[in-house]
């Protein structure tokens, strides 16, 4: 047991869900115990099938300073969304 | 007594365990460590009320009459709660509360397996659903048996002392009297006398890998199947059943 708990971040794929989903975080000894945390805190109403827990510290995380060098330049590159395009008939969600 | 008297009694048994020892376990919500583990106690909570509900409910439906699993709870006095001493002692320190826990629930993941195979399908059925909740229990209370005895000098002699204290206690997991023995006659019971090596080996276990030691208690408490209580559990029932005993019959 050490002294201070770690942070870890919760990811919880639900029973018709393809894929796990970032659900919240929560403090815990090691791992073992965060799966154990993270069941009884964030599936106490059937909210899952599977747990993923992984601690916080190794995430690594874009920085909201990084959104210009990131995200601006795509803003006018249109032509990289299918939205130009006609949906042929019969095909209901491409 | 007939056979359905005598399941009644045992399905009784069974609820008032689970109900004082549910309750022991609520008294800890807003009071744990730390905002998780609350979280974690609660739910274990639960799942020992909801058991209480299923044994009273059964014992209603064999006794008959205006008995209801409510009337269990609420409306006996301490002399004719028959669950076990082990359920009723006070909440203590986390240490006491998690080694308590353990005990019992390591002889519970036995005792309800061996219940599955009743030839009364209720209490097998009760059974099936005690014993997934079981497993998840003892997962996490061995856990804290081995982070607390394995931890600091502080947690490691709490945790002694816890077991040091209750270990006087566990004998009467495994006492038999003539209601269990007429119902394991006909296989409607198990034989807990039996069950008896078996925890033993699985305690010592987890005791040796959590540095602690094995306790020799040279005393064993009973009588709380007989009705023959601590004085702890007097006023937990009084904060227990507080508004029925204030309001007879108050519907939520």
């Amino acid at each position: 047991m050490t002294d201070e708990l770690q942070l870890y971040e919760v990811f919880i794929r639900s029973r018709r869900g393809l894929d796990h989903k970032h659900v919240g975080s929560l403090h815990a000894d090691d791992p073992q115990q965060a799966l154990e945390y993270a069941r009884d805190v964030y599936t106490r109403r059937s909210e899952g099938v599977s747990i993923w827990v992984v601690a916080s510290r190794d995430i690594t995380a874009s920085q909201e300073s990084d959104c210009e060098s990131f995200y601006d330049p795509l803003d006018d590159k249109p032509y990289r969304h299918a939205s130009m395009y006609q949906m042929p008939e019969g095909v209901d969600s491409l | 007594m007939t056979d359905s008297a005598l399941i009644a009694k045992f399905a009784v048994r069974q609820g008032d365990d689970a109900l004082v020892l549910g309750h022991r376990l609520s008294e800890w919500t807003s009071r744990s460590p730390f905002l998780e583990e609350d979280l974690a106690l609660t739910n274990v909570a639960l799942d020992f009320v909801g058991r209480a509900r299923m044994f009273y409910q059964y014992a209603a439906t064999l006794t008959g009459g205006d008995a209801n699993e409510d009337t269990f709870a609420y409306t006996r006095d301490a002399r004719e709660f028959s669950n076990l001493l082990i359920c009723e002692l006070p909440r203590g320190d986390f240490a006491f509360t998690i080694c308590r826990q353990y005990l019992y629930d390591a002889f519970a993941l036995p005792f309800m397996q061996a219940l599955m195979k009743s030839s009364d399908q209720q209490l097998a059925a009760i059974a099936a659903k005690a014993e997934k909740e079981t497993k998840y229990h003892v997962r996490r209370d061995t856990d804290w048996m081995l982070r607390l005895g394995d931890g600091t000098e502080e947690s490691q002699g709490r945790m002694q002392k816890a077991l040091d204290d209750l270990w006087g206690y566990t004998g009467e997991l495994f006492d038999v009297d003539d209601v269990d023995r007429a119902l394991i006659a006909e296989g409607i019971v198990p034989d807990v006398s039996l069950l008896r090596d078996q925890w033993l080996e699985t305690v010592s276990d987890t005791i040796a890998r959590a540095n602690l030691e094995l306790p020799q208690a040279d005393w064993k408490a009973a009588g709380g199947r007989d009705g023959i209580h601590t004085e702890s559990l007097g006023f937990l029932l009084a904060e227990l059943q507080s508004v029925q005993r204030a309001y007879p019959g108050l519907k939520w």
